[in-house]
């Protein structure tokens, strides 16, 4: 693989990831629990989904086949998506949305921090303007986190089954893609498993303090099986469907 | 929200730049003061409105009601001497 495809395949994987959950977050428009949190979830949506913008306008300037931005998101198959399972995974209820939020968030914090001191210089910027979008994010899922972990015995009872059925997920967050190492070791990519204790013990600590407990489960790691690979729950085909009707029913349309 | 009460609400102000008095612009409903900050931030600072926000729950404004408005207001109206127009500014004040 030359170096130019594989700096694509990982820029079209942290696109990816902001496009398909700023897509679950952006089903919850009209049907938040209260106006303020519906405009809340509605207001991170749309920073994800410009976040993607930035990485896709990267990523469209790398590729081989010359797509451009809308050409990514919009007319790529299941298969060709590179996000993590996570993201992809259904919003089922509220406690579902902060928990898979605010994994992610402390996740993707890390990630843009040392992406900021990588040397891909572009990508660094990215990652210095959506850094601090990820920031409140970060404030607001784990807020929610203590306060419906710490809420009532029902508010607790969901949020544990929430972080129960997302955390087999969080192992594939720390995976390196097939060809990441490459850019791991070319200091672009960050190193995932000098990421990994410190997004745990932060994880941990939210956990304690929100009358949560670590799952008694495994972490799974998938090897090839991952959505960094292009494998993905049933849930994705279902997502793609409705967030690509447009462009798939009227090739070409512009807004 | 498990059981349907209403949060409490609030009033939120913005203060357009730093050093200006906060404006109020409207209100929300939230379950804590953290919460009504955020919700403020999120509902009311979406335009890039401010740089600084105040909230606080309706239920600690005491304002005049209806009924009040003549016994608190109409005295003024026929005061005017109380508005400086009487008065000649000095050049350097320019405008007041």
């Amino acid at each position: 693989m030359k170096d130019q495809a594989i700096l694509f395949d990982y820029i079209l994987h942290l696109a990816d990831n902001q496009l398909i959950l700023g897509q679950r977050l952006s089903e919850l428009c009209g049907h938040g629990p209260e106006l303020e949190q519906d405009i809340a979830i509605t207001n991170i949506a749309l920073d994800l989904i410009g976040q993607a913008q930035l990485l896709y306008d990267y990523a469209g300037q790398l590729d081989e086949l010359g797509r451009d931005q809308d050409q990514l998101a919009f007319l790529r198959d299941a298969h060709e998506f590179r996000n993590v399972q996570l993201v992809e995974q259904p919003n089922r209820d509220f406690a579902h949305v902060i928990v898979r939020q605010y994994l992610f968030d402390e996740y993707m914090f890390r990630i843009y921090q040392a992406l900021t001191d990588g040397l891909d210089e572009r990508l660094a910027q990215i990652a210095r303007k959506a850094i601090i979008e990820v920031k409140y994010h970060l404030r607001f899922s784990r807020n929610w986190m203590l306060r419906l972990g710490d809420g009532t015995d029902i508010s607790n009872q969901k949020m544990q089954a929430a972080l129960d059925r997302f955390w087999p997920f969080t192992g594939e967050l720390f995976q390196p893609g097939i060809t990441e190492d490459i850019l791991t070791k070319a200091g672009v990519a960050p190193e995932l498993k000098d990421l990994e204790p410190q997004w745990l013990e932060a994880v941990t600590a939210t956990l304690k303090e929100a009358n949560l407990h670590v799952p008694d489960r495994p972490r799974q790691r998938s090897g090839t099986g991952s959505g960094k690979a292009g494998i993905h729950t049933e849930h994705l085909g279902h997502l793609l469907t409705e967030m690509q009707f447009l462009q798939r029913a009227y090739p070409g349309l512009k807004w | 929200m498990s059981n349907n009460k209403e949060w409490p609400l609030w009033e939120v102000f913005i203060a357009s730049k730093r050093g200006l008095h906060p404006k109020h612009v409207g209100s929300l409903h939230a379950a804590d003061a953290q919460m009504a900050l955020e919700n403020a931030r999120d509902v009311y600072s979406r335009r890039m409105e401010g740089e600084s926000i105040w909230v606080v729950e309706a239920k600690h404004i005491v304002a005049s009601t209806d009924e009040d408005t003549d016994a608190f207001f109409e005295p003024a109206k026929n005061k005017i001497y109380r508005h400086p127009t009487f008065y000649k500014l000095p050049k350097e004040v320019n405008k007041m």
